[in-house]
């Protein structure tokens, strides 16, 4: 029955954001520079150096492109939850909880922001590009490893989003702190992890688990040694990475949900 | 406010660590005259700038304007664009101390910091009124979009996005090609962020920066004043 359900939510919330087409096609445009955003960097900046932090310019790409795919394609599931807060704030998340479906599918589902898809977009024409100017090997292992890991990435960087955003049971404001870790996460592994350093890399890359969205599967793909020693069978592990902070955000929202009091009146 | 500051330092951090890693991989350490402490000035300067001048745009008045409630301001016996530039400036006051100043404080005690020369203080804060002056024009103007499109969303999107990319936000001016440079600083652009920061750093002639941002800021002013006389003379707005 849930199904059918979505089914029909999602349909109406695709005609809805096509009735201002003009405006659909520029938020889409918007969307997908907006992800290049970080491109333009990546391009200004090797237009001065020829390598960052031990990487070409096509190896960067490489990492940028797969973490790019990855964020587009979460940020058009999860993205939604940043109106949490707003749901808190004015109550109507009772109204999600009287319903007889679960409160996140809900939440998810509350739009499906179609102009997102130019994200995800923008980084697959630069995975292209990246693809065809790096010496990757493929074999059945190489291209299995490609096509998992923007989904795998996508799985890490949704799972972040739920477990940032459960902030806002308890920190009804907590939006902007959330978006240090959603955004912040887009950012960060859109890099070679060699370029941070101390604190920083180690709560990015480790314990929000940026590192295996883009940066260890792209050495394993591009068969290259960590320039930091880690050990190569890391580039392998990001769909177990993926289940992990999966679990750990169900259990969390499932958490947070029962903590939630209501606004009052 | 502490939330906001606090995304602030995060992306000044990941921005501080990609262009500090880019410098150590430069000839020199240098890139287009920028060292480590001019970087890291650069940096948290942007950061603190951010939400002063508004950056992603706003959408107060495209709201008003699409409910239809733009009508009762037009009735007030004021000038919608000058109240609203008054509106914006006490803004900006009120963000200076609690959004301009936390970031570059954090900047200044935790690595190598610039300040500017004593004289280049008031060029400085002049600079930085500019600033808000010339992104309120442009604001403006997208905002005032919506009387003829109703629904601006896309505008204002590619707007934030292209104010991010082109006014020094992301990647120092200074550091994007020739002609690239070139093209920008014929558009108002650099004058939002890059222009104080530059005044603040010490880099370019003072007077052709500043004297950018006051064209910029009364040309904008004045294409606002004009967009707006012609939209309260043809469009119909929606609503009772």
């Amino acid at each position: 029955m849930a199904d059918g359900i979505y089914r029909k939510i999602l349909h109406a919330r695709l005609r809805g954001q096509l009735s201002y087409r003009g405006s659909f096609l520029l938020d889409c445009l918007a969307q997908a520079i907006a992800q290049g955003g970080e491109l333009v960097v990546i391009l200004v900046l090797f237009n001065r150096i020829t390598a960052l932090g031990g990487f070409s310019v096509t190896e960067v790409l490489l990492v940028y492109a797969l973490a790019s795919t990855a964020f587009g394609m979460s940020d058009l599931f999860a993205g939604q939850l940043n109106a949490l807060p707003m749901y808190i704030r004015e109550g109507t998340f009772d109204v999600l909880l009287l319903r007889p479906l679960g409160t996140l599918p809900q939440l998810m589902a509350s739009d499906l922001p179609l102009k997102r898809i130019g994200r995800v977009f923008s980084g697959l024409v630069v995975l292209g590009y990246a693809l065809l100017h790096n010496d990757v090997v493929w074999t059945p292992w190489s291209v299995g490893l490609l096509l998992v890991t923007p989904v795998a990435g996508a799985v890490i960087f949704s799972g972040i989003w739920v477990l940032a955003c459960s902030v806002c049971f308890w920190l009804v404001d907590g939006q902007e702190l959330a978006n240090t870790v959603t955004y912040g996460s887009n950012t960060f592994t859109s890099y070679p992890i060699s370029v941070y350093s101390g604190w920083l890399r180690r709560l990015m890359a480790f314990v929000v688990p940026g590192a295996f969205v883009a940066y260890y599967p792209a050495l394993a793909l591009l068969d290259k040694t960590d320039p930091l020693g880690a050990p190569a069978w890391l580039g392998w592990v990001a769909p177990l990475v993926a289940a992990l902070v999966a679990g750990l955000a169900g259990i969390t929202w499932t958490f947070a949900v029962r903590h939630y009091r209501g606004t009052g009146s | 406010m502490i939330a906001g500051t606090a995304t602030n330092v995060v992306f000044g951090l990941l921005r501080m660590a990609v262009l500090l890693a880019a410098l150590d991989a430069a000839p020199g350490g240098r890139i287009a005259g920028y060292d480590v402490a001019a970087t890291v000035t650069y940096v948290w300067l942007g950061q603190g700038l951010l939400a002063f001048v508004v950056l992603w745009g706003d959408a107060a008045l495209a709201n008003r304007i699409r409910s239809g409630d733009v009508v009762v301001d037009l009735y007030r016996p004021w000038d919608l664009q000058q109240a609203l530039l008054a509106e914006d400036l006490g803004r900006a006051a009120y963000c200076a101390v609690t959004r301009l100043v936390p970031p570059v404080v954090v900047g200044a005690l935790l690595f190598p910091f610039r300040w500017p020369t004593p004289e280049r203080w008031p060029v400085f804060l002049v600079s930085a009124v500019l600033a808000v002056l010339v992104s309120f024009g442009m604001r403006f103007l997208v905002n005032a979009s919506t009387f003829w499109l109703l629904d601006n969303r896309g505008v204002m999107a590619l707007y934030g996005v292209a104010t991010g990319i082109l006014c020094g936000l992301t990647v120092p001016l200074d550091f994007f090609p020739e002609w690239a440079r070139f093209a920008l600083w014929f558009t108002p652009m650099p004058a939002i962020m890059q222009s104080p920061i530059d005044v603040f750093i010490g880099h370019g002639s003072l007077w052709l920066t500043v004297g950018h941002q006051v064209f910029w800021a009364v040309a904008l002013f004045l294409a606002g004043r004009l967009a707006l006389a012609r939209a309260v003379r043809k469009v119909v707005v929606q609503g009772g």
